[in-house]
Parts: C-alpha cells; sequence; structure tokens
C-alpha cells in the first residue's frame, strides 16, 4: 500500500463509510434483486451514480463504456459486471496521475521553498485544509510557513492563527483589508531568509465568477512568481463533496486563472459521495491529492483512486 | 443567478416554439430533456422523477390540446410545476409578540451561516428593529472573533461568553441579556454540523429546547448537490425549522438544491443571500425565481433594486426612449453609470427577461464598464446620438481619446447595436402578458 499504512487506510474507510455504505447497499440491492443484466438494470446503476454527484453527462459515459465492455467481453455474470465498472471507475480517476506520486506529501528534491497555494469558493474548507497540511509537513520533518493571505473575510486570519498555533508552525500575515500580493511577497521573502521548506498560502474564498477576485488571484501569483519564478510550485484548489456539477465549473474556471495541479476534497466524513471528481478528472485531467473527513487536525489523507473507489463500491 | 438551467430552458423553449402542435412523442423528448436539465443542474434524482411525471401528464392532457399556441401553454404548465415545487407563496419571518423573538440560524459547515446572521441582523436593523447577535459557535477557531467583526461592521451588539461555556448555556444567557436590554430579536449564530454526526445535532436539538426560538432557519449553499435533500431533511426531522436560507447565490451554480429541498422537506424559503457584502439580502419570491429559470426574467426584483437607486425621472426617459427606440449612447453612458451604483452587472441585468441570454457572450466585466465610460465620453454629443456617423477616423480619434483601442471602440458600438436590437425585440412584446421593467 506504499505510504499508507493500515491505521491511515481504515481512516479513508471509516471516513467513507457512509459513503460506502448507502451505494454499496444499493449496488447489492441491485444485484441482489436484478438476476439478469437488463434495461432495469442499468436505470438503477444510473441512478445511484447521479445520486452520488456524478453528473448527468458522466454517469451516461461510464455506462456506455460499461456496456460496450461487456458486449465485446461477452460478460453477463453480475459479479464480473461489478469488475468491469469499478474498473472504468479507476480507469478515470487515474487518468490524471501516475502511480508515482502516490504520496502527495512529497516533496521534490532541490526544490526549497516548496510554495502551495490554497484557493476555492467560500466555505469549502480553505483554511481548515491548510491547518492539517502544515501539521502533515511539519510531522514529516518539515519547516513550514504559512502566509494568511486571505486579508477579506472577518477574523481569517485569527482563524488561520489558531491552526497554525494547534500544527505548530509559524504564521505571516498584516491586518485585515491589506493587500493580499504583499502578504504573499513578504511570506516568500521570509520564508526564503529563513531557510524554510515548504510554504502555504491561504487565499481568500472566491466565487469563481467573480472577475475582479479572480484577477486578484492571478496577482498574487504573480507577486510569488517575483520572489521565487517558479512559484507556486502546486495550486491546490479545495472543492467541498457536498457541492454538486457546480465544482466542475469552479475547477474549471480556476483551473484557467492560475493553473490548478491538484484537488483537495473536503467534507467527506459526510453523506455526500463526491461522485463530481470522475468528471473534473475526465474533462479537466487534475488529479486529487487528499480528502478531509473530519474536523481534526489528523483528518486529512492522501487520495488513492484504488482505495477511493474500493471504499465506494467494495462487495 | 440560475444562469445554467435558464439557457438550458430557453434553448429548449426555442425548440418547442418552431413546432405548431405538441404531438405525444415530442413531449417525450422534451420531458427528456427537461429531465436532463434538471438534473445537471443538481436537482434531486427522485425530485426530478416526480417533476417530470406531473408535467407530462398534464401536458399530455385537455388542457394543452385546447391552447392556442402549444408551445406558450407548456412552457406556463413547467412554469406552473416550478413554482409549485418551489412553494407559491413567499413567507416572512414571524414575530413574537412578546418580545424578545429568537431566531436561530443552523446548517452544515461553510453554508454561510455566520455572513448570514450579520446580513440579517442588518436587514432587520433597517425595518426599525434592535436585534442582538449571538456568537454560539464554540467550535470553529475565531468563529466568535468573526461575528464580533460583524457585528461591528454594521453596529449590532455581539453576545458572547468565555470559552468554557457551552453553546445550550450561551443561547440561555443571551435571551436573557436581549431582554434587560431591549434588544427585540435575537439572531444565534450556531456552529456548523453535520446532519450525521450525533452528538452535534444533540447539541443544536438541546439549545432550540432551552431557548424555544420562534423561528428557525436552516442555511444552505445553493451549489450544494445531490445531498442537500438528506440533509436538510435531517435537519427537519431533528429540528422541524420554519425556513430555509439559500447563499452564494451569486455564482453560476444552477440552483437545484433550493428546488429539491422544497419539494422534500415542505419548507418555504425565506431568504437568498447573494454577495458578501452585508446588505445583499433579499427574500425569496418563489414566482419570481421560477421565471427566472425559465428565462423569464426576474422583473419585479429588477424594478425594486433599480427603485432603490435609479431616479425615477430619469427612468421615465428612458422608459419613454425605450419605447419609441430611441436608446442613445448618452442613455447607455447614464445606464453605466446607475448600475455601476447598484451593484454586480451580469446579476442585475440577468434579471431583464431576453436580456439574460443575449449578454451571456459578451464578457461583463466590472473593469470593462470604466472603460466603455471612457469612450463614450471620448465623443462629442453628436456622435453619441447618432453613432452611425462615427467612421474610421473618428474611431481613431475617441480610441486616442480614451487611452484606448480603435477595437475597444468597435466592441462598443457592437454592444451598443447589440442592446438597440434587445430593446427592439422587448417593444415588440417578444415576451407577451409580461411587462417591460423599466
Amino acid at each position: 500500500m506504499g505510504i499508507l499504512d493500515k491505521l491511515s487506510l481504515k481512516k479513508i474507510k471509516d471516513g467513507l463509510t457512509r459513503t460506502r455504505n448507502d451505494l454499496l447497499g444499493k449496488i447489492l440491492n441491485l444485484f441482489g434483486t436484478t438476476r439478469a443484466i437488463d434495461a432495469n438494470f442499468f436505470t438503477n446503476l444510473e441512478e445511484i451514480l447521479i445520486s452520488a454527484d456524478v453528473g448527468v453527462d458522466m454517469t451516461d459515459k461510464i455506462i456506455s463504456n460499461l456496456k460496450e465492455r461487456l458486449k465485446i467481453e461477452r460478460i453477463n455474470e453480475v459479479n464480473d459486471v461489478l469488475t468491469i465498472l469499478k474498473d472504468e471507475l479507476y480507469k478515470i480517476l487515474k487518468s490524471t496521475c501516475d502511480s508515482k506520486d502516490l504520496d502527495p506529501f512529497l516533496i521534490p528534491e532541490g526544490v526549497k521553498p516548496f510554495v502551495i497555494m490554497i484557493v476555492g469558493v467560500n466555505g469549502v474548507g480553505k483554511t481548515t485544509t491548510i491547518g492539517k497540511l502544515a501539521y502533515n509537513y511539519k510531522s514529516r520533518g518539515k519547516k513550514v510557513l504559512i502566509g494568511a493571505a486571505d486579508t477579506f473575510r472577518a477574523a481569517a486570519n485569527e482563524q488561520l492563527e489558531i491552526w497554525a498555533e494547534r500544527a505548530g508552525v509559524d504564521i505571516i500575515q498584516q491586518q485585515k483589508g491589506a493587500d493580499p500580493g504583499a502578504v504573499v511577497f513578504d511570506t516568500l521573502k521570509s520564508a526564503v531568509a529563513r531557510n524554510i521548506d515548504v510554504v502555504l498560502v491561504d487565499t481568500a474564498g472566491r466565487l469563481h465568477t467573480k472577475t475582479n477576485l479572480m484577477e486578484e488571484l492571478k496577482k498574487v501569483k504573480k507577486v510569488m512568481q517575483k520572489v521565487i519564478p517558479e512559484a507556486p510550485h502546486e495550486v491546490w484548489l479545495v472543492l467541498d463533496a457536498t457541492t454538486g456539477q457546480n465544482s466542475i465549473q469552479q475547477a474549471r474556471q480556476f483551473k484557467q486563472a492560475v493553473g490548478v495541479t491538484g484537488l483537495i476534497i473536503t467534507k467527506l466524513d459526510g453523506t455526500a459521495k463526491g461522485g463530481v471528481v470522475f468528471a473534473i478528472a475526465n474533462e479537466l485531467k487534475i488529479p486529487v491529492k487528499f480528502i478531509g473527513v473530519g474536523e481534526d487536525i489528523d483528518d486529512l489523507q492522501p487520495f488513492d483512486p484504488e482505495v477511493f473507489v474500493d471504499a465506494l463500491l467494495k462487495t | 443567478m440560475f444562469e445554467e438551467i435558464t439557457q438550458k430552458f430557453e434553448l429548449l423553449f426555442k425548440k418547442i416554439r418552431g413546432q405548431a402542435k405538441i404531438t405525444e412523442s415530442n413531449i417525450a423528448e422534451t420531458m427528456r430533456e427537461v429531465r436532463r436539465v434538471m438534473l445537471e443542474a443538481d436537482v434531486n434524482y427522485k425530485v426530478v422523477k416526480d417533476f417530470t411525471e406531473k408535467v407530462q401528464q398534464k401536458a399530455l392532457g385537455q388542457e394543452v390540446l385546447r391552447s392556442i399556441t402549444p408551445g406558450q401553454m407548456l412552457i406556463k404548465i413547467i412554469y406552473d410545476e416550478l413554482v409549485n415545487l418551489m412553494g407559491s407563496t413567499r413567507a416572512d419571518i414571524k414575530f413574537s409578540p412578546n418580545p424578545p423573538t429568537v431566531i436561530m440560524i443552523v446548517g452544515l459547515q461553510g453554508s454561510g451561516k455566520t455572513t448570514f446572521c450579520a446580513k440579517l441582523a442588518n436587514h432587520l436593523k433597517h425595518k426599525g428593529r434592535h436585534p442582538l447577535l449571538v456568537a454560539a459557535d464554540i467550535y470553529r477557531p475565531a468563529a466568535i472573533e468573526q461575528l464580533k467583526q460583524l457585528g461591528e461592521q454594521i453596529q449590532v451588539p455581539v453576545f458572547s461568553m468565555d470559552s468554557g461555556v457551552d453553546a445550550v448555556q450561551i443561547a440561555v444567557n443571551s435571551v436573557d441579556f436581549a431582554r434587560k436590554n431591549y434588544r427585540d430579536v435575537v439572531i444565534i449564530d450556531t456552529a456548523g454540523r453535520m446532519h450525521i454526526d450525533e452528538e452535534m445535532m444533540r447539541e443544536v436539538e438541546r439549545i432550540k429546547e432551552a431557548v424555544k426560538p420562534h423561528e428557525i432557519l436552516f442555511v444552505v449553499d445553493s451549489m450544494t448537490g445531490q445531498e442537500a435533500v438528506n440533509v436538510a431533511k435531517e435537519f427537519n426531522d431533528r429540528l422541524n425549522f420554519d425556513g430555509v436560507v439559500l447563499t452564494k447565490l451569486d455564482g453560476d451554480a444552477r440552483g437545484g438544491a433550493a428546488l429539491s429541498i422544497k419539494a422534500v422537506v415542505n419548507k418555504p424559503i425565506k431568504f437568498v443571500s447573494i454577495g458578501e457584502k452585508l446588505d445583499a439580502l433579499e427574500p425569496f419570491y418563489p414566482d419570481r425565481m421560477a421565471s427566472r429559470i425559465l428565462g423569464m426574467g426576474d422583473i419585479v426584483t429588477l424594478v425594486e433594486k433599480a427603485q432603490k437607486q435609479v431616479d425615477e425621472e430619469k427612468a421615465k426617459k428612458l422608459e419613454e426612449k425605450l419605447k419609441k427606440n430611441q436608446f442613445t449612447l448618452e442613455d447607455f453612458r447614464d445606464q453605466i453609470r446607475e448600475i455601476r451604483k447598484m451593484g454586480p452587472l451580469r446579476e442585475l441585468l440577468s434579471m431583464i427577461p431576453g436580456i439574460g441570454s443575449a449578454l451571456r457572450n459578451i464578457d461583463i466585466d466590472e473593469k470593462q464598464l470604466v472603460k466603455l465610460e471612457a469612450i463614450i465620453n471620448s465623443m462629442t454629443p453628436e456622435e453619441r446620438r447618432k453613432p452611425q456617423i462615427i467612421n474610421a477616423s473618428r474611431k481613431r480619434r475617441i480610441a486616442m481619446g480614451s487611452g484606448t483601442t480603435v477595437q475597444d471602440v468597435n466592441m462598443l458600438l457592437k454592444q451598443f447595436e447589440e442592446m438597440q436590437k434587445l430593446i427592439k425585440q422587448l417593444n415588440r412584446g417578444r415576451f407577451k402578458g409580461f411587462k417591460l421593467p423599466l
């Protein structure tokens, strides 16, 4: 399982238990009640996928690929169908990443400081995620610095401060209403001077439809490049698993504006299934790096397509 | 807002409009598309199923056969069903005859509860009430601080207690405090919680038992997917809440969640929350929202919004001009100025019937407006009245004068031309039965 020890695997599964039970229950029902693979079977499968926020288009695509393969491979055993379905789902998620970056906490050698910018719409859990990321890098022996570039929301600084304290890392901030570009500039300068390994930049939540705020984000990125030409090395978009098809639009817009390199799916400890990830992987080829499964500082887990799909469909 | 679903329906209706008669087979096709549109809009799978079945039944019944234009009839049926789905009357907050009125705000993490609390307090303050905000989110780091800062911005007192006091106690004490300090509305901001978190759900039940709120509002992000229904159902089973607040409607969320929540818990949507400015709170009007979804535009909201800030006389003059197709670049400039005062342009324009779709391809950037204004300012009064006289050499001059390029000038002229076309269409009564908004 590579870097994933048994404990963290269990944790992901625990986080996804609700998801699994719902979907699994339905699938078992489906496979139990309908012996023959008929039109009704596919209608039920469609309901399962759409109810998991996979989306109409993606669901159609998955089902038509599945049908095609069943035909070509002449499969009509219920269990084999499940295997093929899982395989189709893996394939979509795996199309975005190669196995070598299974540990998303890994930092390429010689890159110092490694700058990660965290972006997303309001209320998806960016600040909480930063806290968890900081804690994880710190426990891997890295020197971490947080840049508090959300200068807009009331008490954003205070919230991030508490997370930084919990993680035991330093934070660079200015007063509320300050220019986020200036905060980022300070943060990177100071990271270089203090020999920091990982810089995490928190940005204000913004709806992807607000042109001016998206421009501001581009500017923040440009300011980083003034200090470190290759920065940010990663731009991670935080998506709320509870969000439906709008996540695709968010991913499109943020990718276009600042070049998203990875996704973090939060709030997977609820009943939301996060099925929209398939459509994003399929269209935008952005890999999912982590999933958030709770509010505690260690509730952030590396994303593994197989574990994810297994947890969803495990028989 | 609701832009994408609107766009889809518009396309759909264009298709139907072209047909002389509704047959069983082309209704089936339309219904399939309606289903698809709604699913893509995150309306719950089961709600969509019910909806399409109902519409299909009605459409195939006599009502349609008797109507003159089947396309219009179908639009009406879909519209009526959508209104039905979202609740047919709008509901306000019910105030207690014995103040303070206690309002409790609940919802998932990140749905926008704290911001909504401040907006609601601000809204009530402007209506002559004396709200008290209560910081009962003792879990999220700096949540109390956030509410304090927002309270300061709108000058509404915030009640909070030292850490270690539990949320139930804070709520109880805050009501006492309000009574003693003559605050007539108490708004309790509770912590965000997962609907399956037993412990946290019990806490919010305990708050309810302790303070017996007159109103419990469930706040939900309009971007929520299929789970919206389960989340709302769980909160409702626990708390029997009184109404729903839809947040983040200023994005391009298709907002299907709003439709399904209403269908499943049968509670009215009382407010919508648009934007991060603290005065951006609107009551929810199911009928307007339905017409918005169907591309008919949200006429009433627009008028109300416009009345707040646009000088009425100016509007009247503009109406005359619009009716006579005499809309000039000067009027265009006035509109740009007024609109910039009013808030996000796209949001505003999308409320005008037909314009929402026509302007969709034109990128409306707020900065762009400054540029447009500069270009118009660099024209002579004659040019503004008769843009057709603007030739290549005039264009160069205007571009130089406004610090833009000839392409920019061309773009403006083209946009203006499109606007004129639209106005002509509106005047021709493309939307029969709907009055011109201005």
